[in-house]
């Protein structure tokens, strides 16, 4: 057989491949220079002294790092099971009730966090609190975050409930199981992979957020990302390159993990 | 390459293997064709034969494994598809969808830098050719499938291409419109002048349109010929069975006078055939002889030479009948229905089969 | 479906009456209409009562407009090779490749614009080694510039650029592109005919994803800004926080929402027209 020869490929541009590799290289060098920097044995975050682990020893031993680990933990935690059960009561409804006016109406309000500036959810949070009179502090920041975190959950699961064939619930209520029989034992496990999708995705966001935290979070409340943004602004110890990167490494899991899993099945991943 | 030079295209060794290692596929292995100035050729077989691949090689949008392939003389396999005088009809049309039928049509032009007058002149001219003047503003969504494909015929044929490529354009046409395209086709053909090599699966618009036909199996040619070859002179057991319908008949070569043989079969058959093939008296070798060509005629149960009639299928035009010459050789028979009714024997008759000299033809495997 | 409503939409509309009221110096507002805020966006109001024009909210609004630009065409032009890079190849790479986009996506904002702050710092990692091989004598300065702010912004919102591209370049016929190089169209001709035109959808929705969340981005400004150069998300932040203007930064949150509403508002014009266009 002769060599392959070299011809025109179709749909090929010189330089792409260059352009591409490139292009991964600026999202994820300063990933990896972050990580590298939370070895750094320099008193000083951003100047490189050399190799050390020290850091990491002093990160975990403080008390403020660790509250901060503790209160983004329980508000993760209660917004992810509030807004995952609520998304899961929405798309339900949604889907029960088929086309009904107001249907895209409704559909695009779950969906307006996602398009409008977070500033301004922010902002527009806490004058809704001001105006109830609620008191900033742990509870305030679950709730914003409870809201915030629903169009997350509720895509994947909608997205799952659309791609569910109803006969089979159908075929259920004709083997005499009850509505809530079927819920229990049809519905709601066809529809786990959605949710857990969900409740991740609620997750990643509520221990990530930063802008709506900052707002309406009282004092002594203080987040994760509200301690790192903190340390940025003071002046720095390789401290907080070491948070940074265990909390850019948990993030990493979950996403890997929710990627991983949905995976497949086209219809969790199509908004 | 003298010879390539007076052809339209001229395909020599061409290989084309597709992936590598275990996984390599050979869509093409070692074909040759020279297909002529105006001639309307067609390149016939099942799907997955190459002959798809054999054109798209042409059109230039994959590169032969190994080989050459000539336009007018001129050694194309390595220039890329939009610098090469050959235009391609797609089986789905491939219409841009963002663009009026004037656009579409115009497209080929504008990329050879024609001035704006010319190409205006140019669509009209090719839109009445196929008679699609009233849809010049029209979007491809806005046109039924016919209608896109003669807009797909149009705007390939618009800037006059050396060699136009058609692939399998009728496949996605229902029976009537297919039907009336063909005749279409064949006018535009000798109308334009333009050579056309047409990529079919189905045997029916092969034999009605084409000067020549090749019919390929596995990546090789197995028969070049016009259509009255191929189909009352096939060469081997592929090209017999892939057109038409055809008995094999294992035979015994009897005798052999010159370039003609006598050869035998089961149930006291005799045929003259053209000698093919390196054969000596005594072997054995396999005959194909249509349906067609028998020649059914009522005989009585003692006669000499006369078989059972074992079913009989009524077809409308015709009727065919399964007959049994001995206990397990069966030949098939198909009889005109000239007078009214279901057919001249029905199951359990006796017959006596009759045919012509050289009707049936010995194969080369 | 109430409780989301609630929650949602009245903090929107909270948002635009407080616009209209007057400010409380402790934080807060006074149930009293007023314009000031508006007012406050292009005039200064002097002691003497004088109104006066005054350009800084003005100018920190075309500085957002203009850095947003620059982000959404920064995103668009790194971003499209890659989305058509990325249709190019097995199914298989293309889900991996995907995910490799994906992720820094999920990753904290925050951080990942920090780790910015160490690459472009004064003796960071761009700096220190052409210091030590003596190219450079000074800091180069990088930080707390417009640049610094519009690389973070490319860096944050590039994925939102390549996937609706890459949703509409995956869809593209590629019988299309074939059809296009038979008829004698370059690699230019077919990317500027065809491939451009296809997978504009995707294009727009892609910079209208880019561009919205840029206007409003508070991080980048913050932290590569050094907040001196600031933004409309910086300003929103700044009069609820330190400088106790509610109204104020009510005012200038609805026209960001203005601003966002326009944009949404073109690229759902633009694809119907599209879908229209196309039958």
């Amino acid at each position: 057989m002769k060599r392959q020869r070299k011809g025109f490929v179709l749909g090929h541009y010189p330089g792409m491949n260059l352009w591409t590799a490139l292009f991964f290289v600026y999202l994820y060098a300063p990933m990896l220079v972050l990580v590298v920097y939370a070895f750094n044995d320099s008193d000083r975050a951003q100047i490189w002294r050399g190799f050390s682990t020290r850091w990491f020893y002093k990160a975990f031993a403080n008390d403020s790092i660790q509250d901060a680990a503790i209160n983004s933990l329980i508000i993760a935690v209660c917004a992810t099971v509030v807004a995952t059960t609520l998304a899961t009561l929405a798309a339900l409804a949604m889907a029960r009730t088929g086309e009904f006016k107001g249907r895209s109406a409704t559909l695009g309000l779950i969906s307006l966090p996602l398009v409008v500036p977070e500033i301004a959810t922010a902002v527009a949070t806490l004058s809704f609190f001001a105006v109830i009179g609620f008191q900033l502090g742990l509870l305030s920041i679950i709730v914003a975050h409870t809201v915030f975190c629903i169009p997350f959950a509720f895509l994947p699961i909608r997205a799952r409930l659309e791609g569910m064939n109803d006969t089979l619930e159908q075929a259920a209520g004709d083997l005499y199981a009850n509505e809530w029989q079927t819920f229990r034992h049809i519905t709601l496990p066809l529809l786990m992979p959605g949710i857990v999708a969900g409740a991740m995705l609620s997750f990643i966001i509520s221990i990530d957020d930063f802008i709506i935290t900052l707002m309406v979070s009282g004092a002594g409340a203080t987040t994760l990302p509200l301690y790192i943004y903190g340390m940025i602004r003071q002046g720095i110890t390789p401290e907080v390159n070491v948070i940074s990167t265990v909390m850019l490494g948990i993030s990493i899991v979950f996403i890997s993990a929710y990627w991983f899993m949905t995976k497949g099945d086209d219809h969790t991943t199509t908004h | 390459m003298a010879e390539a030079r007076s052809n339209a295209l001229s395909v020599c060794n061409v290989v084309k293997v597709f992936g590598s290692g275990p996984g390599a596929v050979t869509a093409l292995n070692d074909v040759s064709v020279n297909i002529e100035a105006n001639e309307f050729f067609t390149l016939l077989g099942p799907s997955g034969c190459g002959k798809t691949t054999l054109l798209r090689l042409t059109a230039g949008f994959e590169q032969p494994t190994g080989g050459e392939i000539f336009l007018f003389g001129e050694e194309i396999e390595n220039l890329p598809p939009h610098h090469r005088p050959v235009n391609t009809v797609f089986q789905h049309y491939a219409l841009f969808p963002h663009m009026t039928v004037t656009e579409n049509i115009g497209f080929g032009l504008k990329m050879l830098k024609w001035n704006a007058s010319d190409i205006q002149a140019r669509v009209s001219e090719t839109l009445a050719l196929v008679k699609m003047e009233a849809f010049a503003t029209r979007k491809p969504a806005q046109m039924s499938g016919g209608q896109q494909q003669r807009i797909a015929l149009a705007r390939a044929l618009a800037p006059r291409p050396k060699v136009l490529l058609l692939d399998e354009p009728l496949s996605a046409l229902d029976l009537k419109l297919r039907q009336a395209m063909r005749q279409e086709l064949k006018t535009l053909q000798r109308e334009t002048g333009i050579t056309f090599i047409f990529v079919t699966h189905d045997q029916e618009e092969a034999l009605t349109m084409s000067d020549r036909i090749a019919v390929m199996s596995e990546g090789q040619i197995q028969q070049i010929g016009a259509p009255l070859d191929i189909y009352e002179r096939p060469l081997n057991r592929f090209v017999a069975d892939f057109i038409g319908d055809t008995n094999f008949i294992t035979a015994r070569i009897a005798a052999i006078s010159g370039s003609k043989a006598t050869c035998t079969a089961g149930g006291g058959l005799s045929f003259s055939t053209p000698m093919v093939g390196e054969h000596s008296k005594g072997d054995t070798v396999t005959l194909a002889l249509r349906p067609e060509k028998i020649k059914l005629k009522a005989a009585t149960a003692r006669a000499k030479g006369s078989a059972t009639i074992a079913n009989a299928t009524y077809l409308g035009t015709d009727t065919t009948y399964e007959i049994a010459l001995t206990r397990d050789v069966m030949v098939t028979a198909r009889d005109q229905n000239i007078a009214a009714g279901m057919g001249r024997f029905n199951a359990g008759d006796r017959v006596s089969l009759e045919f012509a000299a050289g009707s049936a033809r010995m194969l080369t495997d | 479906m109430v409780v989301i409503g609630i929650f949602m939409v009245l903090p929107m509309m909270i948002l635009v009456v407080f616009s209209f009221l007057e400010a409380d110096p402790y934080g807060g507002v006074e149930p009293v209409f007023s314009l000031e805020a508006y007012i406050q966006i292009l005039y200064e109001i002097d002691f003497d009562d004088t109104v006066v024009f005054n350009p800084i909210y003005l100018n920190i609004i075309a500085r957002s407009v203009g850095l947003a630009l620059v982000a959404t065409f920064g995103c668009l032009i790194l971003g499209f090779p890659v989305a058509y890079f990325i249709t190019r190849q097995s199914p298989r790479n293309q889900n991996m490749l995907l995910y490799l986009i994906t992720l820094p996506f999920w990753t904290n904002l925050l951080i990942r614009t920090y780790s910015w702050i160490l690459i472009l710092a004064k003796n960071g990692v761009v700096e220190q080694p052409l210091l030590a091989l003596g190219i450079i004598d000074d800091s180069l300065g990088m930080m707390y510039t417009n640049g610094a702010i519009a690389i973070g912004l490319i860096y944050t919102y590039l994925p939102l650029m390549v996937l609706p591209i890459y949703a509409s370049l995956e869809k593209l016929d590629f019988r299309l592109v074939e059809a296009a190089h038979d008829l004698y169209a370059g690699r230019l001709k077919v990317m500027r005919e065809i491939i451009v035109p296809l997978a504009m959808p995707g294009i727009i929705a892609g910079c209208i994803l880019v561009f919205v969340p840029s206007l409003g981005a508070f991080i980048a400004p913050d932290l590569l800004g050094g907040g001196k150069k600031l933004m409309l998300g910086s300003l929103i932040q700044l009069q609820f926080s330190s400088s106790r203007n509610w109204p104020f930064g009510s005012a200038i949150a609805v026209c960001l929402l203005a601003l966002v509403m326009i944009s949404l508002t073109i690229q759902a014009r633009s694809a119907g027209k599209r879908r229209a266009m196309e039958g």
